[in-house]
């Protein structure tokens, strides 16, 4: 086994491209282990644990871009490099092809486009609070997609924005439309009259292709990143969004996303809607008591599709008894589905695993599935003590979120690479205790464009291999997107159906559709 | 005073630092947008950066 690597002076490439160049080099033939990443400490102490921190990247700087190949010789290795060398000049070539002026700071571009009112910024977060404070105080609003930052950077951000009647979205707010646009991880979705506000990336994504797929439509979609709505934010952005909302006169209706406020939030929230807002609210606090919801004015929902439907409804003049009589019918039809699926098993087949690439998305298959088969074990489990020992090794009844730190350390989140996924689909399928196999996908810019063409074949394997061995495994299926995404719905549905996989209608309905099936075998701990 | 609600009245133009993909997507859907070509400043360390910001004013 030979390693060796090259350390380039001064490039900078984002980390997702970085992260993408790694695993083509990655599934090179002899290839053990590679990566392409910056001289940051953290990729050079990740680098030292994998055993390929060379002694030329020891006092490698942040801008430094570092190679590292270990392979079964020397020569692969090489090759392995020069295809790491050719696939990043491919992409800087793409921007120069096109002639773009891509201005050095936040000043040049201020200079190239005088009316830009947004930044968005994506870099580590050590170095994205200061850009955001820089962006601030030209007057931009700002979309903070970056995470560790710290609380007191983003208090004083959001405090500096509050005052100048500006946004501050995140940091670590994945997901936003504004004006109809789709920032980040969003779904494109039709425009109308229901503003949101949400502290929950993945569940403002659900809700919003919920009620666009209901034919209704989106005015604002505000995201706050999560911690806006603890204790120490204090509700910030949160508060100003619905403000923001009821001043819009393109919105009629209001929904508001997030998982349980502090209560202290709650209470200011509540006091706002009370005093100040005239207009609709509908409100999705996942795992929070939706009296609490009631109490402060607004509707309350129970799941993230509810919170849509009821949402949709309103927009569309519809009387409440509507929704209801659809999730009723659902119910039934769920009921049947389940019965049908639980026929199919064998003896040793009593759980599900779901496996997570939203966090939301999770949390509320997890609160579904408590009412129906209890507690279920997880990386990020809703009971402390259903918290998996190894978080790579699923247990009885198991819902992972595959978004957690411990999953993406070095590789892109998994909305945009499977890879570790389908690795896991096929290890659970291999489990003869698995009866059902829950899996999300969240269509919109940002996450993987193929999803179909990936997890088709995979599920195919999965359902052949355990087949092979007299057990039918159930494959239940939430997407999350619009036939407007760039992937498709419908055409995503469909080559999920050829695969043999049940496609709900929501997340909501696929984790009650897993749960039922498991409660008909036995499969309740 | 500006409002929150302004930007909803006005077209949505974009700075985008970071991420390429992002600036991708904004121009799939007809955003006016613009990238920086960020890179991290050679003082990497927190002091010799404060230092310098402070020199700048930027800070």
């Amino acid at each position: 086994m030979a390693v060796k690597g090259i350390l380039k002076e001064g490039e900078y490439y984002d980390s997702v491209t970085l992260m993408l160049v790694a695993r083509d080099v990655l599934a090179l033939e002899g290839v053990e282990d590679a990566a392409v990443v910056m001289g940051t400490e953290q990729n050079k102490s990740i680098l030292e644990t994998s055993g390929i921190l060379l002694d030329m990247f020891k006092n490698a700087i942040d801008s430094d871009l570092l190679i590292a190949v270990k392979a079964k010789d020397e020569a692969t290795c090489d090759a392995a490099i020069q295809k790491a060398k050719e696939l990043l000049t491919s992409r800087h070539s793409k921007m120069q092809e096109t002639g773009e002026y891509m201005p050095k700071s936040l000043e040049g571009a201020v200079d190239f486009l005088p009316d830009a009112n947004m930044v968005i910024i994506s870099l580590a977060g050590k170095y994205a609070g200061d850009e955001a404070m820089k962006a601030l105080k030209k007057g931009l609003h700002v979309m903070l997609f970056s995470d560790n930052v710290t609380i007191e950077t983003e208090i004083e951000l959001k405090q500096y924005g509050k005052e100048h009647g500006l946004l501050v979205m995140g940091p670590d707010c994945g997901t936003a439309i504004i004006n109809g646009a789709p920032l980040c991880f969003a779904n494109v979705v039709n425009r109308g009259d229901i503003g949101i506000v949400a502290a929950s990336g993945t569940g403002l994504q659900e809700v919003s292709a919920v009620i666009s797929n209901e034919g209704a439509g989106i005015s604002q979609a505000i995201g706050t990143g999560g911690r806006d709505v603890k204790k120490d934010v204090g509700g910030i952005m949160f508060i100003e969004g619905i403000k923001a909302l009821e001043e819009d006169p393109e919105t009629k209706y209001i929904a508001l996303v997030s998982k349980p406020p502090h209560p202290e939030v709650l209470k200011k929230v509540a006091s706002l809607i009370k005093t100040e807002i005239k207009k609709p609210v509908v409100g999705i606090f996942l795992g929070g008591d939706p009296k609490v919801v009631e109490e402060a004015g607004a509707i309350p929902a129970n799941t993230l599709e509810e919170a849509g439907l009821i949402a949709s409804s309103l927009s569309k003049g519809k009387s409440m008894d509507e929704f209801k009589q659809l999730l009723e019918e659902r119910e039934k039809e769920l009921l049947n589905l389940a019965e049908k699926e639980s026929k199919n098993k064998t003896a040793t087949q009593k759980f599900v695993r779901g496996l997570y690439t939203g966090g939301t998305l999770c949390d509320e298959a997890m609160l579904i599935s408590r009412t129906i088969i209890g507690e279920v074990y997880g990386n990020a489990p809703l009971n402390p003590q259903f918290k998996l020992e190894d978080s790579w090794r699923s247990k009885e009844n198991t819902f992972v979120d595959l978004g957690e730190d411990e999953f993406t350390v070095g590789r892109p989140h998994p909305m945009i690479d499977f890879t570790l996924r389908n690795k896991k689909i096929l290890e659970e399928a291999n489990d003869k205790e698995v009866a059902v196999i829950l899996l999300d996908v969240v269509l919109g810019y940002g996450s993987n464009m193929k999803p179909g063409d990936e997890l088709n074949p995979i599920i195919k394997q999965a359902k052949k291999s355990a087949e092979a061995d007299g057990r039918n495994i159930t494959f239940v299926c939430t997407i999350t997107g619009t036939d407007k995404d760039p992937q498709g719905r419908g055409k995503v549905k469909q080559q999920l159906e050829d695969a043999g996989a049940l496609i709900m209608p929501s997340n909501a309905a696929a984790s009650k559709l897993a749960s039922y099936i498991v409660k008909n075998i036995g499969g309740v701990k | 005073m500006r409002k929150i609600s302004d930007l909803f009245k006005q077209e949505l133009q974009v700075i985008n630092i970071g991420l390429v993909s992002f600036k991708e997507s904004l121009e799939d859907v007809g955003v006016k947008v613009i990238q920086v070509d960020w890179r991290p400043s050679a003082a990497t360390d927190d002091e010799t950066r404060d230092a310098l910001q402070k020199l700048l004013g930027s800070k």
